[in-house]
């Protein structure tokens, strides 16, 4: 099984500068297990004990994972997780 | 249509239709022209209630400076209005945007501060909120936190759609300050049973998201996720080939958040066709694309297109 967890720039640090990995899981809490059991640390970083860091945005193929049940979110085969901080968004 | 003057024609913007790019007679399209506003963008909307609310509270007085953070519209609207009612206006402006933004600022008579391109508009409003402490006199509207942002929506925006789409379905808008989704989607919600409130979020290069830490990140105060249904991420590809079909397709020349917005209801469109669902689907045309001629997004080929795009703060 295989999914693309793309990370942000400043979380390369732990994924040895790759800015993406293949992960797997049936739902998004076991994809940043996985994640995790491969770069250790990386989850803390994106999950706190209410889900979904505050400033850290998760999508599942594009959509805000906040409106697909969160960590319940299942997750398939050729899905793409991209992982972004929040920021302030441009031309305002 | 008559007004009194350029400030009272804020708002009543057409909502045109667009066939061709509907899939169907049951799943429809629909472009609220925000463009159709005094200085060309749905900011004029926020900026005028947002100065009236700080006039209202005594916040506001002839020669006083407003200060605000702001990557273009919203400090091209602030301009128009400081102008007409007397104030001075200081615009924090990331450096990384288009040209054709401090030429229609300085034209209006504006001051620009610039912010730096590396950590795009949260870097404008940390330098914003800076200088703001440092000059007690100055008032900063602060469009990210003002509740008359979202509240212009909430009472002319959102009635203005009700009005004309009654069948309204789905509502798309860009996310930015968060302003036209949570006002224009809390009157929604309170008159459309089962209404879809939906959120076009920009994906920007990868210079924009270069903070130093997570902690830095930023969310708009005003925001208040319960009023959406869904959120979508367009990456500035997606964004600039759906603003090229809008031209194409429906000669509607719109700027690139518009091509955004475009992407995410094209996307609930198939959607609500795959499901046999009949939609009618409202999204917003923010702006023309007249500020964005320079970034070479009309021209060209889309890789070309998009490669000029990278690290530009282009929604």
């Amino acid at each position: 099984m295989a999914i693309e967890v793309r990370i942000p720039t400043i979380l390369r640090s732990y994924t040895g500068g790759q800015k993406s990995v293949e992960c797997s899981g049936a739902t998004l809490e076991e994809l940043f297990a996985d994640l995790d059991g491969r770069y250790e640390g990386l989850r803390e970083r994106l999950v706190d004990d209410s889900g979904v860091r505050r400033f850290v945005n998760v999508y599942l193929n594009d959509e805000d994972v906040r409106f697909l049940g969160g960590l319940s979110a299942s997750v398939r085969d050729g899905d793409t997780v991209t992982v972004l901080p929040a920021v302030a968004g441009g031309a305002r | 249509m008559r007004y009194e003057s350029l400030l009272d024609s804020v708002g009543g913007t057409p909502l045109v239709g667009l066939p061709r790019l509907s899939p169907s007679p049951e799943v429809r399209l629909w472009a609220k022209l925000e463009d159709r506003n005094p200085t060309g963008s749905v900011k004029d909307r926020a900026a005028a209630y947002m100065v009236e609310a700080a006039e209202k509270d005594g916040l506001l007085h002839p020669g006083s400076v407003i200060l605000e953070p702001t990557s273009g519209n919203t400090g091209i609207s602030l301009a128009l209005v400081a102008r007409l009612r007397g104030y001075q206006l200081i615009c924090v402006l990331p450096e990384n945007t288009s040209a054709e933004r401090r030429m229609l600022l300085e034209a209006y008579g504006a001051s620009i501060v610039s912010s730096p391109a590396a950590g795009g508009s949260n870097e404008a409003v940390r330098v914003a909120k800076s200088l703001a402490a440092e000059n007690p006199g100055w008032v900063m509207l602060y469009q990210y936190g003002n509740e008359a942002n979202a509240r212009a929506h909430y009472e002319t925006t959102g009635p203005e759609l009700l009005a004309d789409l009654p069948e309204i379905t789905h509502f798309v808008a860009g996310l930015g300050t968060t302003g036209t989704l949570m006002g224009t989607g809390r009157f929604l919600a309170e008159h459309v049973p089962g209404v879809q409130i939906v959120a076009a979020e920009p994906r920007y290069g990868e210079l924009v998201y270069g903070l130093r830490n997570l902690s830095e990140g930023f969310v708009p105060e005003l925001y208040d996720e319960s009023v959406l249904t869904s959120r979508f991420s367009v990456s500035s590809g997606d964004a600039l080939r759906r603003t090229r079909e809008l031209l194409s397709e429906e000669g509607m020349f719109a700027g690139i958040s518009s091509g955004c917005v475009l992407h995410a209801a094209l996307g609930l469109a198939a959607k609500a066709q795959a499901a046999g669902q009949r939609a009618d689907i409202a999204m917003i045309i923010a702006d023309a694309g007249w500020k964005y001629l320079s970034t070479g997004a009309y021209a060209g080929t889309l890789a070309e297109a998009e490669a000029r795009l990278e690290g530009q703060l282009w929604a």
